[in-house]
């Protein structure tokens, strides 16, 4: 049964792929906000064998529609592919393919970091560098917070690292397109299927 | 007017023009079997739940209309879930009520409890959990509206106990509206004037037409595009009477077990007009290998359908018979219509000697005496009155029903194709039985599956739904020996299932049907011409048939279309 799993792919892959992967591609689906619509669409990818990057859900101003946020890893099939069959999902409203070029995404990383008294400073100053907060300090450890792009947030892991993570945790991105300046390529949107 | 849930269900299903629902009761779904005694719909009590579910496939397989089951909670839940996942293959229309535990138990591991929304999730084309008697009405209506159009394929109503008892006021929606389901049927004009412009140009087409165009009642449009064009027509598995056998540019089923010819001019084609067809792997072989010269027109409802398996060079999403009417059109119009048709006299002469070359054979005249299975078949065919609807189990039987019967109109041939259920046969002809009483309904089916869903004969006598079985007895789980026998180099493994036990013709008895034997190939044409007089009982006949017999030709699995195996050759073909 290999390559059938759940598919939510591991962050840190063993090729060193990062957030910014060609292969990584932002869906924007809107969605009826109904029980059981994320079971729906997870279980549409376990079961084309489609793999979900990362996912995030949340309502949105108007309270009869949620939106999905989902980073879709292309490995087999194509992203056509994926929106076709996620548009025949009755409760599947529009889905928006966002290209990460024309995007504006931002994730939410919080990290506990191993921070004694030599190290904390080094920590503090680095944590300044990227704007990450800081939420929580214990005697030998620091929670901070970074909210920013997955790239970011990915070097600024790479540079905690030197300091040892203890925990590390984050959110899944959530994308919206551009503001129309000069006629932007994103917000295709594709035709509503059967 | 007040109701309870489960008069507003029951209600609701009248307003929806059924007629007859399959089911079975139990304690989730008892208060929706109160007001069925008061009801116009017909109730037929199955004797498992999976008959429900193929009866409900059988009868809307041979009407085009709906077929409904309805059956309790956990087990008789899970029963109905192989008929929902082959109606999901298939794409028959089909709607499913199952009992549920009441809201309050919900989640707590209740008696006879099971997540059947979870369950079904991916075989249902929609499900829905109803938590509230007010939506009962609402909910069936966008059931029926979902299962029914675009791709349609089987829903579900899991309905919890407390909600059938709640009360209700009762009121009727005069129109579904589901903001995330607005199926396209109309195709894009340019697309189907630059496929009048391929059709014109091509010279060696071939119409690959799929169950779609029976879905979609797009037969007789089909029959005014053959008549226009003059272009060749392969009926795939799932399609077999959308075009008439008894035509002469019908090359007949494609696919595994397809004939040389059918199989070949889709090989050498230049172009391929897909019709409501999936480019399932059975009809492909190896993708890599399929049909390499062709271009490719595919039309098809569900746009995921769309590239999923080959690339199509012109892509239409649409209702089957609305393109095909437009493609008719088309042919006559703008640019396509200044345009010469390609001749066509070469390719027709090429098909027409492959099918002199390689016509599907067999041992007319065995010197052991042995019956063969395409003979019984065939004989059926001539003897049985056109229009016969004929179903079929999943197996080597299947496979020469699906060659030697002469089908010659549309819903007609009722059959599992995408998930291949052994069992689907008995409770299928049922169904369609009870929907086309006006049809004879014959049933080619296997031992081994025959095994699987037989109690429905019980239902049938008690029912006086005379369906008529064609028990093809090879002893063997016939398929599964023939890829023994072929591929694992003649080691039999569990295969083997007897020729008298159980005594089918005493089970058969047993269970309320007209029952016999027949042995020799001169017993073949009085035991059925004696089936087709009865009409008051089930009629089994029982034909020990050579064990040995394989389906050819065959396409060996993985291979590619070129590679078709032809079997031995006999003379005297028809
Ligand atoms: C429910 C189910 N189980 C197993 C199979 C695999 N299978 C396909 S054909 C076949 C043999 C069917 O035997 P029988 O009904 O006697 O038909 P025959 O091939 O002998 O004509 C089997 C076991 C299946 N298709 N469906
Ligand atoms: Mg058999």
């Amino acid at each position: 049964m290999s390559g059938t799993g759940p598919n939510f792919v591991p962050r840190s892959l063993p090729g060193g792929r990062s957030s910014s992967d060609i292969s990584h591609h932002v869906l924007s689906v809107l969605v009826e906000n109904r029980a059981g619509v994320l079971a729906r669409v997870a279980q549409l990818f376990s079961r084309r064998g489609y793999n979900i990057y990362s996912l995030a859900v949340a309502p949105t101003d108007d309270e009869r529609f949620s939106r999905l946020t989902v980073v879709v890893d292309l490995e087999s099939v194509t992203l056509e592919q994926i929106t076709k069959q996620l548009h025949k999902l009755i409760n599947v409203i529009k889905i928006t393919e966002i290209d990460p070029l024309d995007a504006v995404e931002q994730e939410l990383l919080l990290a506990v970091v191993a921070a004694d008294v030599q190290t904390r400073s080094q920590i503090l100053e680095l944590a300044g560098i990227f704007g990450a907060k800081v939420l929580d300090v214990g005697l030998e450890r620091l929670t901070l917070a970074l909210a920013d792009t997955p790239e970011k947030l990915d070097d600024f892991t790479e540079l905690i690292k030197i300091f040892g993570i203890v925990e590390v945790q984050r959110t899944g991105r959530v994308a919206l397109a551009k503001l129309n300046r000069s006629g932007p390529r994103s917000g295709v949107s594709r035709g509503k299927a059967s | 007017m007040k109701l309870t849930g489960a008069q507003a269900l029951i209600k609701s299903l009248e307003m929806q023009g059924v007629e007859v629902m399959f089911g079975l009761p139990g304690g989730a779904i008892l208060p929706v079997y109160d007001p069925i005694i008061d009801s116009p719909i017909r109730h037929i009590l199955v004797r498992h739940e999976q008959g429900a579910g193929h009866m409900a496939e059988g009868y809307a397989q041979a009407t085009n209309k709906p077929g409904v089951a309805m059956v309790t909670s956990g087990p008789a839940a899970t029963n109905i879930v192989t008929p929902l996942a082959n109606a999901y293959m298939d794409s028959t229309p089909m709607v499913v009520i199952t009992g549920q535990v009441a809201t309050s138990s919900i989640g707590t591991d209740a008696f006879q409890e099971a997540d059947t929304t979870g369950i079904t999730m991916s075989i249902t084309k929609h499900n829905w959990l109803v938590t509230d008697a007010s939506e009962l009405p609402e909910v069936v209506a966008e059931a029926f509206h979902v299962a029914t159009t675009g791709r349609p394929g089987p829903v579900l109503i899991d309905l919890p106990k407390d909600v059938s008892n709640q009360m209700m006021d009762w009121y009727w929606p005069e129109i579904v509206d589901l903001p995330g389901y607005k199926p396209n049927t109309k195709g894009h004009p340019r697309s189907i004037a630059s496929a009048a412009r391929m059709i014109k140009e091509a010279s060696r087409p071939v119409f690959y037409v799929g169950g779609g165009v029976l879905k979609a009642n797009g037969s007789a449009a089909l029959a005014a595009l053959v008549a226009k064009t003059g272009i060749p027509v392969v009926t795939t598995l799932m399609a077999r009477g959308a075009f008439p056998d008894d035509h002469p540019l019908c090359l007949a089923m494609p696919g595994m077990h397809g004939n040389y010819t059918a199989v070949t001019a889709m090989q050498k084609a230049d172009l391929l007009i897909a019709l409501g067809a999936r480019f399932d792997d059975r009809v492909t072989g190896k993708v890599s290998g399929f049909a390499p010269g062709a271009k490719i027109i595919h039309v098809d409802i569900d746009p995921a359908e769309l590239g999923k398996v080959r690339k199509p060079d012109v892509p239409i999403v649409g209702d089957v018979r609305l393109v095909i009417e437009d493609l008719i059109e088309a042919l006559d119009r703008g640019e396509a219509g200044e345009m010469p048709q390609a001749d066509l006299e070469g390719w027709i002469r090429q098909i027409q000697a492959w099918q002199e070359l390689n016509p599907l054979s067999y041992d007319r005249d065995p010197s052991d005496g042995s019956l063969k299975p395409q003979y019984v078949v065939e004989t059926l065919s001539s003897l049985t009155p056109d229009g016969t609807i004929l179903a079929s189990g999943v197996g080597q039987h299947q496979m020469w029903a699906s060659q030697y019967w002469r089908f010659n109109h549309p819903n007609t041939w009722v059959n599992s194709g995408g998930l291949g259920t052994m069992g689907y046969a008995i409770p299928a002809a049922i169904g369609a039985k009870v929907g086309r009483p006006d049809k004879m309904v014959w049933a080619v089916d296997g031992d081994g599956c025959f095994q699987m869903t037989a109690q429905e004969l019980v239902t049938a006598s008690a029912e006086r739904i005379p369906v008529k079985i064609a028990l093809l007895n090879n002893a063997y789980l016939g398929m599964v020996r023939q890829w023994q026998e072929m591929f694992y180099q003649e080691r039999y493994s569990e295969v083997y299932l007897s020729p008298d036990l159980p005594d089918y013709v005493k089970w058969a008895e047993a269970m309320g049907c007209v029952a016999f034997r027949v042995e020799s190939q001169e017993e073949v044409a009085p035991a059925i011409e004696k089936a087709n007089e009865i009409n008051d009982k089930p009629v089994v006949i029982e034909f020990r048939i050579d064990s040995r017999e394989k389906v050819f030709p065959m396409v060996p699995s993985g291979a590619s279309n070129d590679e078709i195996v032809l079997g031995p050759k006999y003379g005297g073909a028809s």
